[in-house]
């Protein structure tokens, strides 16, 4: 063995970070599954769907036959006071995803369990990643079960069955629903590093999701108009302020999803800035984009979704191996 | 290979803090090695680096012949870990936790269930293995903990202060598992501040201060390198005289003899076993011999004495 060889050797580590991985997400997933936490949460989510979908039907049932995507319009109706299912999703994921992840490390070190755990022959990488899988396995499972029971709801309570665009629009929207989840338990489990307190890791979490719920719009907004003041009136600062405006608020996950819903539940929309008149020379206002032409149109803000998910993990990721495990 | 685990110029330094300073460690194959010093010796870092949980500012480990900073996964497969506090998932059952350990371990699951039952049984805990930890004593979590370490068959096992905060009844069955398990061949390092409890298992200890390792060796040597003698011999006699106390004092091994205060024991501080020779001089210098008995050097003194000793040196 030359010394070259010896000295990559040294520096590798030997076995597969991947070692028991499936150990972690089997038993995490358990955790959640059985857990009174999870059930309270079914139980809201399965009471909201309830609720927004049978108020959609009763307005749908009044206008059938007059729309192609029935099946969408049960997403996004609403009646006062009850705001749309899509309404509803948007502060119920990042609730869920929160509760999923918020003690996910901090847990284990409190319960004295990290270190027997990590003594077993798994490195570090399989816990972490283990448990976001775990996480995002359990989302999918109880979205998908509500995207069912939506669509059974809709068999019996409006007699029509769904074409296959409505099923493949909400498929997407399915999957685009498991990952702004995603993103929200992600920052939790990274929370759950930083914080020795889950009460802090939780509140962490949910102090970020208010941020961008509530203040990043504003802020966004006085960014835009400081950055690009209106000096002369021209058409052109007007639109490079709004532009800069829209592309701040695109930084907040609930903009990403909002605008995903809107692209996706709603075909008839064509652009997701600013269209200019000019623009839309020869378009016939009203018809719907076909599927694929919608999910181009969306294409640019799940994989921003998805790339912030696996952004946000290499970040735990980092912050867990560097721990110390020792109490 | 008789040496399991060999520490050569190990160093862990937490900023400008030295937690381990150039430790040179070999426990051999077999033995019951016990680790001794107060708090923040840094026993624990030593524990952890020995494991590959925590890496090693400088310095090198070899346990069973792999390095646990770069093949901690084979070293993590052989050596079994109970840490100071010893947690489980509480709303789990014993059973539950255990398998999943051993799913972690890449057991096949009959092979599984053939362990923890095995396992189960030697700690006593065989009729606890449907119940939920949450209702377990202290010192039946420790023993599941180590019913967790025999799962994975290890060839040495480590605790970190493992008797800590057990009643003497918990104590002392948990040192009685410590002495089955040496009866099998497994190693074992165990850190302690209890010193009658590591006298009690323990082949050889060493003596932790501030990072380094300052002694090491049996009890009876650390006595008497320590005290300089590891023997009291005391001897019952009507003429406790100072020519036969003198007498007392000249044979070989003895340091030192006083007269106690009841007038009719004389104390020989000895470097070994002299009681014969001793029982001999007293009759040879015209003492009546009315009773003999020794005491072997507790740790306690030792102990006591060599942190006496290095504060005074500091101070």
């Amino acid at each position: 063995m030359s010394a070259l060889e010896r000295a990559e050797v040294k520096r590798l580590r030997e076995g597969s970070p991947w070692t028991g991985l499936w150990a972690v997400v089997a038993k995490e997933m358990a955790d959640h599954l059985t857990s009174a936490r999870m059930r309270i949460l079914e139980l809201l989510i399965l009471l909201t769907a309830g609720g927004t979908v049978y108020v959609a039907m009763q307005q749908i049932r009044a206008s059938i036959g007059s729309d192609r995507f029935i099946y969408l319009k049960l997403f996004t109706l609403s009646q006062d006071p009850l705001p749309s299912l899509i309404g509803f999703l948007g502060f119920l994921v990042p609730l869920i995803a929160i509760a999923l992840g918020f003690d996910a490390v901090n847990g284990e070190f409190n319960r004295k369990t990290l270190s027997r755990i990590l003594a077993q022959p798994i490195y570090r990488d399989a816990l972490l990643l283990g448990k976001f899988l775990a996480g995002l396995f359990t989302l999918a499972l109880v979205f998908s079960a509500i995207w069912l029971l939506i669509f059974g709801m809709g068999l019996i309570g409006l007699g029509v069955a769904p074409n296959t665009e409505e099923v493949g629009r909400l498929l997407w929207f399915l999957l685009a629903t498991i990952f702004y989840g995603g993103i929200w338990l992600v920052l939790a489990q990274m929370f759950s590093v930083v914080f020795r307190q889950p009460a802090t890791a939780a509140l962490a979490a949910i102090a970020t999701w208010l941020f961008f719920t509530v203040f990043w719009n504003i802020l966004a907004s006085l960014l835009a108009q400081s950055l690009r003041p209106i000096q002369y009136g021209f058409l052109e600062e007007a639109l490079a302020q709004a532009e800069l405006e829209l592309a701040l608020t695109r930084i907040s996950p609930n903009t990403l999803y909002a605008e995903i819903a809107i692209a996706l539940l709603n075909p008839t929309v064509r652009s997701l800035g600013f269209v200019l008149p000019f623009q839309l020379e020869g378009a016939i206002l009203g018809t719907p984009l076909p599927l694929h032409q919608s999910v181009l149109l969306i294409w640019p803000h799940l994989t921003g979704l998805i790339a912030a998910t696996i952004l946000l993990f290499a970040l735990a990721y980092i912050l867990f191996q560097r721990q110390e495990i020792r109490a | 290979m008789s040496e399991v685990i060999v520490t050569k110029d190990l160093t862990k330094k937490y900023g400008d803090f030295v937690a381990v300073d150039h430790l040179n460690l070999t426990v051999h194959k077999g033995e019951v090695f016990g680790l001794l010093g107060p708090n923040g010796a840094g026993k624990t870092t030593t524990i952890l680096m020995i494991l590959g949980l925590t890496e090693p500012t400088s310095g090198s480990i070899r346990v069973l012949g792999f390095d646990p900073t770069r093949q901690p996964l084979t070293v993590k497969a052989h050596v079994g870990y109970l840490p100071d506090q010893v947690g489980f998932y509480d709303e789990l059952t014993a059973y539950e936790n255990l398998i999943y350990i051993a799913k972690l371990n890449g057991l096949p699951r009959e092979e599984a269930d053939r362990r923890i039952e095995a396992a189960l049984q030697k700690v006593n805990l065989s009729e606890m293995r449907d119940k939920a930890v949450s209702t377990f004593s202290r010192g039946m979590r420790q023993r599941l903990g180590v019913a967790e370490i025999l799962i994975k068959q290890p060839q040495i096992i480590i605790m970190d202060e493992p008797t800590q905060g057990l009643d003497p009844e918990g104590a002392r069955e948990f040192l009685d598992i410590i002495r089955t398990l040496r009866a099998e061949g497994i190693t074992i390092l165990l850190s302690s501040h209890l010193l009658h409890q590591v006298q009690a298992v323990c082949d050889r200890v060493g003596l932790f201060h501030r990072g380094k390792m300052m002694l090491e060796g049996t009890v009876d040597e650390l006595g008497r390198k320590i005290l300089g003698k590891a023997f009291r011999i005391y001897v019952e006699t009507p003429d406790t005289t100072p020519e036969i106390v003198e007498a007392l004092k000249q044979v070989p091994g003895a340091v030192n003899a006083r007269v106690l205060n009841n007038m009719t024991t004389i104390e020989v501080e000895a470097t070994s076993d002299i009681r014969h020779e001793i029982a001999r001089s007293l009759i040879a210098a015209g003492g009546q011999l009315r009773g003999l008995s020794m005491e072997a050097q507790s740790l306690d003194e030792i102990y006591a004495q060599y942190f006496q000793e290095v504060e005074h040196v500091r101070a």
